[in-house]
């Protein structure tokens, strides 16, 4: 496992940057914050105190909403939601830390609605590592990298957040 | 290898908590707690067992534990299936085994068993078809460890972890599932110290190898308890000979306010139920503040959620790398 050498710091003020004016433009004024576990809540954290909104913030566990539960089974560590307000007509802001098939996000998605009917949902990620296997695009993202599909990129955290490299090396 | 694992010790049925290790019970309780969250939200059902099918294969009845069974199933999108056993084909003379397969000619993903004999449900999961899991309900004398792990579930919401508590089970030791499968549960996850409460004539003999202390005394069994377990006494026991009556029962070891205030001033009082009021508990201990009985109702579709989830998901496969980064 290796650092990945990422300014997670710096890619926050990238992103939250990124999100005040999108929400801006958008007229979005009271959107909720809802990262997806575990790292996408370490970045929704993150992001709180750098956006101008200051959102209430949830959390989601999408481990129930996985299309790989029939082969992969349940994973060992299954958070809880806690999604503190009612979503219904709000804006959502949904955050993880990396994008890569887009499944994550799908199965986010579906949690998200057990919720109520969000009047819209942004997604903003810190990374996007290519590779998508299904139609998902974020709306704000930090970095773009490439990977080869060997290789892993996971958040650590959560104090600091740094990103490591995992999986084979080309 | 027990009959429950796999050989990646994944749980492939849920027989017995007897042997269960301790990471595996707190995965159980861990995994409960999660589905819990998911019964507070409007919608209160997930996609995970969409697809599959449960068939609850009642040989005794039993509406309450049924009926936790199937909604838990429900709340997991499968669907499900109840056969009274008592009154179809097994009374015309068809074997189990012939109805096993015929159940699962049907394509059913798995059976929640309960039935009179003690063995019952160790029995069907050695016969069921591979991919087929199999979730003990209660079988006779031997076990009932959904009951044990939402017992074990409450407790530690309502008292947090495990290990400082003193936790008294009371009542009819010798012919109790749940006090056997309690036991095994509570002392694998690390319960700091299990006493159990009884007249002799209803206490096993070798109980305390067990890992148990044992009381016949119910005010020197209390002394102290954090977590009060009363048990269901069976009202045949009394024909048996076994207990002189069921008032003199109540006198003996009926949980009432007075002898609570042996306990820690904080301590719970759970009850599998239903409960028999005047002869197990005091009505006003029963409906009192430190009675969790409802709340153990409402964990057992948690408890049973979890468990369904994780004998019916993955079986046999190790993921080559970690769920959650298996795709993001």
């Amino acid at each position: 496992m290796t650092d990945a050498e990422i300014d997670v710091p710096q890619l926050l003020d990238t992103v939250a940057a990124e999100i005040n004016t999108e929400l801006e433009r958008r007229g979005i004024r009271s959107p909720i914050l809802v990262g997806i576990h575990t790292g996408g809540v370490w970045v929704a954290r993150g992001l709180h105190d750098r956006l101008l909104a200051r959102p209430p913030v949830g959390t989601l566990e999408v481990a129930f909403h996985r299309d790989d539960y029939a082969t992969s089974g349940l994973k060992a560590a299954v958070q809880t939601s806690e999604v503190p307000v009612t979503l219904d007509g709000r804006a959502v802001l949904l955050v993880d830390d990396v994008i890569h098939t887009g499944r994550t996000t799908r199965a986010a998605l579906n949690a998200l609605f057990d919720y109520g009917r969000p009047q819209q949902v942004l997604l903003a990620v810190l990374v996007d590592r290519g590779g998508r296997e299904l139609p998902v695009q974020p709306d704000v993202t930090g970095t773009r990298l490439e990977l080869p599909g060997g290789q892993r990129l996971k958040l650590r955290g959560p104090e600091p957040l740094r990103f490591m490299l995992e999986g084979e090396t080309p | 290898m027990s009959v429950q694992l796999d050989p990646q010790g994944q749980l492939r049925h849920l027989v017995t908590t007897e042997g269960l290790p301790r990471e595996l019970l707190a995965r159980i309780l861990d995994t409960a707690e999660s589905f819990s969250g998911v019964l507070g939200k409007s919608v209160k059902k997930v996609p995970l067992l969409r697809g599959r099918t449960i068939i609850n294969l009642f040989f005794e009845p039993s509406t309450r534990t049924r009926t936790t069974f199937e909604l838990a199933a429900q709340r997991l999108s499968a669907d499900v299936l109840n056969i009274d056993v008592a009154t179809s084909s097994t009374s015309k003379g068809e074997s189990l085994l012939d109805m096993l397969r015929n159940l699962e000619a049907m394509q059913c993903d798995a059976f929640v068993v309960r039935h009179a004999d003690s063995g019952a449900a160790e029995f069907i999961a050695r016969h069921v078809a591979p991919g087929v899991a199999v979730i003990n309900a209660g079988d006779g004398r031997h076990a009932h460890p959904t009951q044990a792990l939402l017992d074990a579930f409450t407790i530690r919401r309502e008292k947090g972890p495990l290990e400082p508590l003193t936790i008294a089970i009371v009542g009819d030791i010798l012919h109790s599932r749940v006090a056997r499968s309690q036991i095994h549960a509570l002392l694998g996850l690390g319960a700091g110290e299990v006493r159990v409460i009884g007249p002799r004539t209803l206490l096993p003999r070798d109980i305390g190898r067990l890992g148990v202390r044992v009381h016949e005394d119910m005010d020197a069994g209390l002394d102290g308890a954090d977590v009060v377990m009363m048990l269901r006494l069976q009202r045949e026991r009394m024909r048996g000979a076994l207990l002189p009556s069921e008032s003199e029962f109540f006198a003996r070891y009926g949980l009432t306010e007075r002898r609570l205030e042996r306990t820690h001033p904080e301590a719970i009082v759970m009850h599998p139920g239903p409960v028999n009021r005047g002869v197990e508990l005091d009505p006003q201990v029963a409906d009192g503040p430190r009675s969790v009985i409802l709340r153990q109702v409402t964990n057992g579709i948690a408890v049973r959620m979890a468990v369904m989830s994780m004998v019916l998901g993955g079986q046999g496969e190790i993921p080559t790398e970690p769920i959650e980064e298996a795709s993001s």
